[in-house]
């Protein structure tokens, strides 16, 4: 009695989180004609594509997707280069900066955005950097940053100390040890953190909607609101289409990570 | 990497203790800097500055110096019916989203610990909403509420719930719980994943004791079950209902806070306030009552849960 009773709980569940995204690609597969029927149907009965080509020539989608790939890889290295040798101070020193930074990893995520973003868009201002991609780049690392170190310190943790010390021992100096010891086991958190701050700068909206107001800089996420039609037409086959395209990113760099966080950092050390 | 390579090595066997200490520090410092330095200029700093404006009548497009207005700022949201109509809505948003979002992603975590068949295609399709930018989240329900084309009254006819086709996003009353639920859909993968993850590391031995005793399943779970998950639990609400409170993309993409401010969060009005109407000295005041309510409600609230816990 109890079994039937989970399955049927575990497919309401299923069928919540999965038909709004089954709509998206139904309705994306739909010509208007089919749209405007009186009963929509879930499978279109007469599949085409052109509404992804429509995405295409109606915004500038190849521009956008650009602007915000370049955006994310900028974000992510920046990211890195700075969060890891931070982390791996604050996980191997217990000091009065890496008490700070932990509190400022929790306190980031209290504070209400409008807080920051005022200030921060008129520091931007000043700088020449409003409606500019580096300007946004920055912001992006910004609010990236502090869980990016939290991420990666809990990696850094992860390395055995005494790999360290062995090293040590065995008459390498730190430098040799961090780059033949250290980094080869915090390669997968590496990934993953770049990764999320890459999906992080990808999917962003807001910040790119304060920072970025002349629409020939527009982000990936700014371009797509623009389907909705200031002006009133909503064309919802191109619209369903560009939403797909752009979600295609997210999911594979999430299923790339998802196989990291499993096997990486495990496998890793057994290797190590 | 650069960065660790100019510091001189020196084995630290042979050095005092306070003088290791010293140099660790100065290590830490420099290793600590690239990331400290725009944490200060482009986080720190324009929170401090951002707190300052909270007490200025700063505009958007006025370079010129902004005056100290003392807390006038402050006394004029207190009278501001819109804030407080945004505050409202606010309320019934964070708390509603928190709490069922809260309830499914328990009643889904519970069964993706259960050893189910289509278990493990279930947690990989709880993920894909996390994986999805928010503003096509938001896009994909303009799909599905759509009130001729969307999915949504069709199926609600077909199941003869309702004779005609309602405009969701477009309707006073309406508008708001359908906002609502997108906001569970949005927020239940990583509640659930966290739920999960806390299910997983309750002992087993502690529900191989219960079952000896002759515990019933509900017994088991209100008594073992959810002492365990406590902190657990404490962490994410906390966590959720921040994030819920200050929501923006999501209900902007939605319905720019429409259908006569139904669904205005109080993010939405500041941000109106600020970048539309340009008043960067009150949108800040409404940004610093908030942070001290937040941290007063969750202040007070993590503390009697530490203390209980205790």
């Amino acid at each position: 009695m109890r079994r039937p009773l989970q399955y049927l709980a575990l497919l309401g569940y299923v069928i919540f989180l999965a038909f709004p995204i089954v709509w998206l690609l139904s309705t994306a597969l739909k010509s208007s004609r089919e749209m405007a029927s009186l009963v929509p149907t879930w499978i279109p009965r007469h599949p085409i594509l052109s509404n992804f080509a429509d995405a295409f020539s109606e915004q500038d989608l190849v521009g956008s997707a650009l602007r915000s790939l370049a955006v994310a890889v900028a974000c992510s290295v920046l990211t890195i280069v700075i969060a890891l040798p931070a982390s791996y101070a604050m996980a191997r020193h217990r000091s009065l900066i890496s008490r700070f930074a932990v509190g400022w990893v929790l306190v980031s995520q209290v504070f209400p955005f409008i807080l920051i973003i005022i200030p921060l868009f008129m520091v931007l201002r000043s700088l020449g950097l409003v409606n500019t991609l580096p300007g946004l780049t920055v912001v992006h690392v910004t609010f990236v940053l502090p869980f990016a170190l939290w991420m990666l310190q809990g990696y850094v943790r992860a390395v055995p100390r005494e790999l360290e010390e062995a090293a040590a021992v065995d008459g390498a100096g730190r430098i040799r040890s961090l780059v033949k010891i250290v980094a080869p086991l915090l390669a997968p958190g590496v990934v993953a953190t770049a990764l999320f701050a890459f999906i992080s700068s990808w999917n962003e909206f807001l910040f790119a909607l304060v920072v970025l107001k002349d629409p020939d800089v527009a982000t990936l996420p700014l371009t797509l609101v623009k389907f909705t039609g200031a002006e009133g037409v909503v064309r919802l086959g191109p619209l369903a289409a560009a939403s797909l395209l752009a979600t295609i990113p997210s999911l594979v760099f999430f299923a790339i990570i998802q196989r990291r966080l499993r096997s990486g950092l495990m496998a890793g050390a057994v290797k190590g | 990497m650069t960065l660790t390579a100019d510091r001189t090595r020196k084995p630290a066997t042979g050095h005092g203790g306070a003088k290791k200490r010293s140099r660790q520090g100065r290590e830490t410092l420099v290793l600590m800097l690239p990331a400290l330095v725009p944490v200060l200029i482009f986080s720190v700093g324009p929170l401090l500055y951002g707190i300052f404006l909270a007490f200025t009548d700063a505009r958007s497009g006025r370079n010129a110096v902004t005056s100290f207005v003392g807390l006038s700022n402050f006394g004029e949201l207190m009278t501001d019916a819109d804030f407080w109509a945004s505050f409202r809505i606010g309320l019934i948003w964070a708390v509603s989203v928190t709490v069922l979002q809260f309830l499914a992603s328990l009643g889904l975590a519970l069964l993706l610990n259960e050893n189910l068949r289509f278990r493990s295609f279930a947690r990989v399709l709880v993920l894909v909403p996390w994986a999805m930018p928010p503003v096509v989240i938001g896009l994909m329900w303009r799909l599905v509420y759509h009130p001729n084309a969307g999915i949504l009254n069709s199926m609600l006819q077909e199941a003869g719930l309702l004779d005609h086709n309602i405009d969701w996003l477009n309707n006073f009353s309406i508008a708001l719980p359908a906002v609502i639920v997108v906001g569970i859909w949005t927020g239940m993968p990583q509640t659930t994943v966290v739920l999960l993850a806390g299910l997983q590391s309750v002992p087993k031995e502690l529900y191989e004791a219960g079952h000896m005793d002759g515990a019933s399943t509900f017994r088991r779970f209100w008594s073992i079950t959810l002492p365990q998950l406590r902190p657990v639990i404490v962490t994410i609400t906390s966590l959720d209902f921040v994030w819920n409170i200050n929501q923006f993309g999501l209900v902007y993409v939605l319905t720019q806070g429409g259908p006569g401010g139904q669904t205005r969060l109080p993010m939405l009005f500041a941000y109106e306030e600020a970048f539309r109407y340009g008043f960067f000295g009150y949108a800040a005041t409404l940004g610093v009552a908030f942070v001290i309510v937040v941290l007063a409600v969750l202040g007070l609230y993590i503390w009697r849960q530490l203390r209980e816990a205790n």
